[in-house]
């Protein structure tokens, strides 16, 4: 059996502590700038945050991973190459990387630190996946959300490295790393600044009858009506009218998170080392509530007992979620 | 049931507004003491706020009869009671039942979740919000019990009752 390590989300040194004290065995965080895949504004550690925070995880056993997840524009490597410094300095316990070049810094500047390799390098593939484990020494793979159970426990016997998948959270796959719809409408980059939809372009406007819309940089995204549950203003998730669909209709994906709580089992059974909670940009409730949760669900299921799994539909996206590719390549 | 059904959102009538000025004028000096005894204790949340110290927040609890003017400028905090009708512009408006926003305040609820069951509206500047919501997220205890702590033993049970109320009302998914 795997270790079933659960990785739990801290967007602030308030949260981090939350997660720690919520039974999680690792949180990732990432500092206040572009070096990260949620630069969102107010979010994030300062430097002193993370030291303060590594201190109190360790204390408690608990491991600090440090994502440095997003692609350094060309001649910008400076800024990544010293948050990795700075990182190793405080004590994290791993980077997570999807840059090949931040990747092999870090390889080479500062060998002890663990290397695990992010979901947005969407490497899918055992081929992929060697060659970072080979070329940078990568320890763990965080892998796509497009892979089904059985085609991860294939993975996980052709390639030297530990799996960490996503249990929670987010469902906004698209092609991980490599999606530009934001950058389309807005400007900012979600793999090279770290925003996704970012806060400065999205307004909600509510109408007199009680609907509500989503508007990302002046463009409709979805539009709500008075009882109907909403979503995030991301382009991928966006509800669209066209001339053969008036009605409107989710062109890429639906407003809908990630649960994956009844394939634990089946994903520890696998070979999976590691479960990753989405969601550093939400609050310290949703925090304390999801990783109790798993925690709970991951011992159950370690002592050889039927894990009891708590309600957590009133915390996902829409009010819906799914298994997705996990359960089925039929989803979507 | 969402926010948008309270009767509350209907535009008051001439004794309501009455009614509502005086209880603006009631409640200042609680408000002005929570405020300044919220930064002294903890300054850490300006640093999150960002460039939006001085932004201009609409606090909008939709069953009391008046909204919540922010500005959480370090050196000149503003946090006052304003009848509806009187509000002014602000850069930014977050609107609930009062409850809802008293346990967003205190991390006993989420604010996402919130936001996609529809009890919570965000209006103006997201990134403000955004802002205020990360500020206020990052501090460790209950802004609401030490706000409570302020009047003694009978602001914590008055602090008991209106969490009993809240959860009371919740499980039957009513409006106040």
């Amino acid at each position: 059996m795997s270790l079933a390590e659960l990785i739990c989300p801290a967007g602030t040194p308030a949260a981090l502590r939350t997660a720690v004290d919520a039974g999680a065995d690792a949180v990732y965080c990432g500092f206040q700038d572009a070096t990260n895949a949620r630069n969102f504004p107010g979010l994030n550690l300062t430097p002193d945050e993370l030291a303060a925070s590594v201190v109190y995880a360790h204390a408690h056993g608990t491991k600090v991973l440090l994502a440095l997840n997003t692609y350094p524009p060309a001649g910008k490597l400076d800024l990544w190459r010293h948050a990795a410094d700075t990182g190793a300095r405080l004590g994290v316990d791993a980077f997570i990387v999807a840059d090949m070049g931040v990747a092999d810094y870090i390889a080479h500047a500062h060998p002890q630190v663990r290397l695990h390799l992010s979901v947005q390098a969407a490497a899918s593939s055992p081929e992929a996946i060697r060659y970072y484990c080979e070329s940078f020494g990568v320890k763990r793979v965080v892998l796509p959300r497009i892979l089904t159970i059985p085609e991860i426990r294939q993975i996980r016997k052709e390639i030297p490295c530990e799996i960490e998948t996503f249990i929670f959270g987010n469902h906004g796959l698209m092609v991980e790393g490599r999606c530009s719809l934001t950058n389309y409408l807005t400007g900012q980059s979600t793999n090279m600044d770290g925003v996704c939809s970012p806060a400065s372009d999205v307004e909600y406007v509510r109408d007199a009858d009680g609907s509500m819309s989503s508007q990302l940089a002046g463009f409709t995204i979805d539009r709500f009506g008075p009882d109907e549950k909403a979503g995030y203003p991301t382009i991928c998730k966006g509800r669209y009218t066209a001339p053969h669909r008036p009605e409107g209709y989710y062109a890429f994906e639906e407003p809908v998170s990630l649960n994956l709580s009844r394939l634990l089992p089946e994903l520890i059974d696998a070979g999976v080392h590691a479960f990753k909670i989405e969601g550093r940009q939400r609050s310290k409730s949703y925090v304390r509530g999801v990783v109790r949760a798993f925690r709970a669900a991951v011992d159950d299921i370690k002592a050889g007992r039927k894990a009891n799994i708590a309600d957590l539909l009133a915390l996902t996206e829409g009010q819906k979620q799914t298994q997705g590719a996990f359960e089925t390549k039929k989803w979507r | 049931m969402s926010i948008h059904a309270d009767v509350n959102t209907r535009p008051p009538g001439p004794g309501r507004t009455a009614a509502a000025r005086l209880a603006c004028v009631l409640i200042q000096p609680f408000l002005s003491r929570v405020v300044h005894r919220t930064a002294a204790r903890h300054p850490s949340l300006f640093a999150r706020l960002g460039p939006h110290q001085t932004t201009d927040f609409l606090i909008d609890p939709v069953e009391l009869p008046f909204a919540l003017h922010l500005r959480p400028d370090p050196e000149a905090l503003v946090f006052r009671a304003v009848p509806r009708d009187a509000a002014p512009h602000t850069g930014a408006a977050i609107r609930g039942r009062f409850l809802l926003l008293l346990e967003l305040v205190d991390a006993e609820q989420d604010g996402d979740a919130a936001f996609f069951s529809r009890d919570l509206e965000v209006s103006g500047d997201t990134e403000a919000v955004v802002r205020l919501r990360n500020a206020l997220d990052d501090i460790d205890g209950s802004l609401a019990e030490e706000t409570a702590a302020m009047f003694g033993a009978p602001g914590r049970a008055m602090l008991a009752r209106l969490r009993r109320a809240y959860l009371n009302d919740t499980k039957g998914q009513e409006c106040i």
